[in-house]
């Protein structure tokens, strides 16, 4: 087991719309990960998200607006900073992710000086399916970052992520709400700023609801998007951790 | 009447309007410059009709009118992306205040039910304090 407390680990869940698959989730990280910190990031959903979080007895954060994904997150890294947590996860509300695979995260968090664990889906374990362009965008994205980070990425676009305090003292105040920005440009980011970026591979499970897009046309825009991201964020002034960080 | 008279007199009014949306200050002044300059060009171009005339065998363009209408372009052009930035900035604050606000509600919830088991760490570690949860920024 991790030497992390998993008192100290904060779970962030940005939910939208997430009723259907929420209370599995809940019911499966208190099963697997008990006593670990638990926050749903209701980002203004119009359904039963919100009350079924508040009814497990986790904490809830309800947005007043719809943020995306990345708000939802910058709004969880805000929360653990504040409440001292040392680490933060990103898990999907959606079943994605296996709360089960969380605790390989975290140790390989556990690595001195890593700041950002990425639970990778091509890395040899599960069998995540995913064709065509839409692939080539994440592999060309994964190269890339690669190079970025100094760190041999394989899925640099999976949302299932650790993070360490310098990490979380960086992304509570710098963590982008744009379109693929919380993946790729997040990453850019924290390397740039001096994060370690490393990856473990992960089992992903099917979405709940909805699959991934294959159509062609949408992965190509996926791929300009993408591009157009990366692009920009690379150009981006750089900023330092220890500019922002609050010890 | 002159088409410049007609110029000049439409600017007057375009003056007087951005004045009194100034004063009921439902315009800002950051805002306002851009427009009242645009209205001196135009009203030293009506007066001084010679001047276009001018500029534009300068810069080398045939017609002036089509110069007029160029520069036009690029004044709107400049307007929209000062827009655009203004519009990005608020989109940042305000996805800040709606983070805040989400934060605050789950600080007032917790006050209000007075408990804190979904609080493992706040009694955890005790160099934490509740207080901490707050000020920061």
């Amino acid at each position: 087991m991790p030497s992390t407390s998993l008192e100290r680990v904060l779970l962030v869940l940005p939910a939208w719309n997430e009723q259907d698959a929420l209370p599995g989730v809940l019911d499966e990280i208190r099963e697997t990960l008990p006593g670990v910190g638990v926050l749903v990031v209701n980002d203004c959903s119009s359904d039963r998200t919100s009350a079924i979080a508040h009814a497990a007895g986790v904490q809830v954060l309800d947005l007043p607006l719809n943020l995306g994904v990345g708000g939802a997150m910058r709004a969880g890294y805000h929360f653990a900073r504040d409440h001292g947590y040392d680490v933060a996860v990103q898990l999907d509300a959606d079943g994605q992710h296996d709360p089960a695979e969380v605790p390989l995260l975290l140790e390989a968090l556990d690595a001195k000086g890593v700041d950002v664990v990425i639970g990778a889906r091509f890395a040899g374990r599960g069998e995540y399916d995913v064709r065509g362009p839409r692939r080539w965008a994440m592999r060309l994205m994964s190269w890339v970052l690669s190079r970025i980070t100094g760190a041999s990425l394989t899925d640099a676009t999976s949302g299932f992520k650790a993070c360490g305090p310098r990490a979380i003292a960086l992304y509570a105040v710098d963590y982008p709400a744009e379109y693929l920005g919380d993946t790729i440009e997040s990453l850019v980011i924290g390397a740039r700023a001096g994060l370690v970026v490393t990856q473990v591979g992960v089992r992903m499970r099917p979405r709940a609801g909805g699959n991934a897009s294959h159509n062609p046309l949408k992965s190509l825009i996926f791929l300009v998007r993408a591009v157009v991201a990366l692009v920009i964020a690379l150009t981006r002034p750089k900023m330092s951790v220890h500019d922002r960080a609050v010890s | 009447m002159t088409g410049y008279g007609f110029a000049l007199a439409l600017v007057g009014v375009v003056l007087l309007t951005i004045i009194q949306l100034l004063r009921t200050r439902r315009l800002r002044e950051k805002y306002a410059t851009a427009w009242i300059a645009v209205a001196f060009v135009v009203v030293v171009i009506g007066v001084f009709p010679d001047l276009l005339f001018a500029l534009a065998s300068l810069v080398g363009v045939q017609t002036p009118l089509n110069l007029l209408f160029a520069l036009g372009g690029v004044v709107l052009l400049v307007v929209c992306i000062q827009f655009s930035v203004e519009i990005t900035s608020l989109e940042a604050e305000t996805r800040t205040l709606a983070e805040e606000v989400a934060l605050l509600r789950h600080d007032v919830r917790r006050l209000q039910t007075g408990t804190d088991r979904a609080e493992p760490t706040a009694h955890a570690d005790p160099s934490r304090a509740e207080g901490t949860d707050a000020g920061e920024s």
